[in-house]
């Protein structure tokens, strides 16, 4: 028998240039932290800021997180997406309002179990609506973005209008459970518990699909089948069932981060999903399609910018995100880190 | 010939609006190597990805083992025991060469005795175990492309030009592997551009022309008569692997 020579002819060692290149979009959540820290100059400022960057980064990471592997696994544009966020919001506002005695009262046992029930309630609806999302909408129109676009636009406005059936026209207010209420003070900054609590979550979760992703099989067949869906196939797994799955749990995490964000404005309304959607999108798209990780940088990038940006230049709050996506796409065409090549 | 492991009766697979295969009949005998042979275009590939699933099979029959599958998923193709290295090999670029393997293995976790054969069929695989598959050579892409089709038993192994653009001493090793994968008795169906490596591998031979198979028989045959090579595939088979 022959055997092959143990030679690596071409495996060259990556120069620094590369491998810095590699490292860039790791380095640019510190390098803006610190630009911010230039800029603004006030540290009390600039702490509360950040920390209100990162909440709202993790918030939009949750939301963003799904749609990417949407994007990359099943090669489909769902601008749905926001309709899940919206029904996570209303179902989740819904269960702490019911339960307004654990959320009134000042225990972290109570209003723990009161937010816990709510997130389980969203995921478990937003699930099963993505379920029948995936069947009814998407499944006829694989492979055709121009009609996934018009059919899952059409979904979306379907189901904001279901909103409005169950739920009433008018917006609800909310307020937050009373331990996440008010603010601590930290190096003489002022610390919302809640962003606080959104930042950990976010972490948490994170951490959590990473190691999903890395260290099981399914994380293994995710990643392959945003690479090559067909070779998945061919060695034996059913793609079309990862598919689904990967869709309810892209759709549950939409309800989640909904009722996250819910909390974070105390206000929801039935477009809330639809607004949010522009920012999702931007994430997922500096993130490169399919990337969580690109998807959990990008979104870290656009809630520390937008904060910034809007203590320091109010005006130009409102484009700083457009401003970033443009600047990271003239560095990077397919995003900071694809794992699928836009088409 | 009795009892194949792989019969294929009239298919026919459009691609687009393309007919490129047009009533294909071929049968793959059990252990030994058939090699699919033909003009680039004639459909060789088409035919592996038809038999694997890849592409669904307009009309006609795709027998295995006995059993029907030309309506079968791909998956259950698999799991039914055809393992496929396409011509670009499909590895997972982004995933590493152990991450690849411990995929490759449906049925459960890889067998350490299976991969330590593989390790000493293929070396540089041990070696680049933790690497990233993407930053691999192209020889070593191909190892561990039909390392992976290895690394559970097969019962048929459909395998499309793996010595297409690599280095000499890269073929003699995937020839050593394939040699060796023979001797346990596998069955494989092979596509090769390479006539050095179709004949030195190759127990049967069939020769592809327009979507339909125009010649089959012994590689011994047809390496042997010079006038038929020239005037199935309008070359002559003289280099030697």
């Amino acid at each position: 028998m022959s055997v092959a020579p143990d030679h690596s002819p071409t495996f060259a060692r990556t120069s620094l240039a590369e491998r810095l290149s590699r490292a860039a979009p790791y380095l640019l959540v510190p390098v803006l932290v610190v630009l911010g820290f230039l800029a603004i100059g006030a540290p009390s400022s600039w702490l509360t800021l950040t920390v209100s960057g990162l909440a709202m980064g993790m918030m939009i990471f949750v939301m963003a997180s799904g749609l990417t592997l949407v994007f990359g696994l099943m090669d489909v544009i769902n601008f749905g997406h926001g309709a899940f966020i919206s029904v996570g919001a209303f179902v989740g506002i819904s269960v702490l309002l019911a339960l307004g005695s654990w959320t009134g009262a000042p225990s972290l046992a109570l209003n723990v179990a009161a937010v816990m029930l709510a997130v389980v309630a969203a995921m478990i609806v937003t699930g099963a609506l993505g379920w029948a999302f995936e069947r009814v909408i998407v499944r006829p129109v694989y492979g055709a973005h121009l009609k996934q676009i018009l059919v899952t636009v059409g979904g979306l406005i379907v189901i904001e209008q279901l909103i409005h059936v169950v739920w009433g026209p008018d917006e609800i207010f909310l307020t937050r459970p009373e331990t996440l209420k008010g603010a601590f003070t930290f190096a003489g900054a002022a610390i919302e518990k809640y962003r606080l609590l959104a930042v950990v979550v976010g972490l948490v979760l994170f951490v959590a699909m990473r190691l999903v992703f890395t260290r099981t099989k399914i994380g293994l067949i995710v990643r392959a089948g945003v690479q090559n869906g067909e070779m998945v196939e061919a060695l034996g797994y059913r793609l079309r069932l990862v598919f689904i799955g990967v869709f309810i749990a892209g759709s549950a995490l939409a309800g989640l981060g909904g009722v996250m964000w819910g909390l974070y404005q105390e206000v929801i309304t039935a477009g809330m999903g639809e607004e949010m959607m522009i920012l999702v999108f931007i994430v997922v798209i500096i993130g490169g399609l399919g990337s969580i990780e690109g998807a959990f940088i990008g979104a870290l990038l656009v809630g520390l910018l937008q904060n910034y940006i809007a203590f320091l230049e109010p005006k130009l709050a409102l484009i700083s995100n457009i401003g970033l996506m443009t600047a990271i796409l003239m560095w990077r065409p397919q995003g900071m880190m694809p794992v699928v090549e836009a088409k | 010939m009795s009892d194949p492991i792989l019969s294929l009766s009239g298919v026919c697979t459009d691609i687009a609006q393309y007919h490129i295969l047009q009533g294909v009949d071929l049968e793959v005998g059990r252990g030994g190597v058939t090699m699919l042979l033909g003009r680039n275009g004639v459909g060789k590939t088409t035919t592996l990805r038809t038999v694997i699933g890849h592409w669904q099979a307009r009309a006609g029959s795709i027998r295995f083992d006995g059993q029907e599958i030309t309506r079968m998923p791909t998956p259950d193709r698999a799991r039914a025991g055809i393992g496929f290295v396409p011509e670009d090999m499909g590895i997972f670029s982004g995933l590493t060469v152990e991450e690849n393997m411990t995929l490759a293995a449906a049925s459960g976790p890889l067998d350490t005795a299976r991969r330590d054969w593989l390790f000493s069929v293929f070396p540089p695989l041990r070696t680049f175990w933790r690497s990233a598959a993407g930053t691999l050579s192209g020889g070593q892409k191909q190892m561990l492309s039909i390392a992976r089709a290895m690394a559970e038993e097969r019962r048929l192994y459909l395998i499309d030009e793996p010595t297409k653009g690599l280095a000499p001493a890269i073929i003699s090793t995937m020839v050593g592997a394939l040699r060796e994968l023979k001797s346990q008795g596998a069955s494989i169906l092979m596509v090769e551009q390479n006539f050095a490596v179709a004949k030195a591998l190759g127990d049967q031979v069939a020769v592809m022309e327009d979507g339909c198979i125009i010649w089959t028989g012994a590689m011994a045959d047809l390496a042997a008569d010079a006038a038929l090579q020239e005037r199935l595939m309008g070359l002559s088979m003289e280099v030697e692997a």
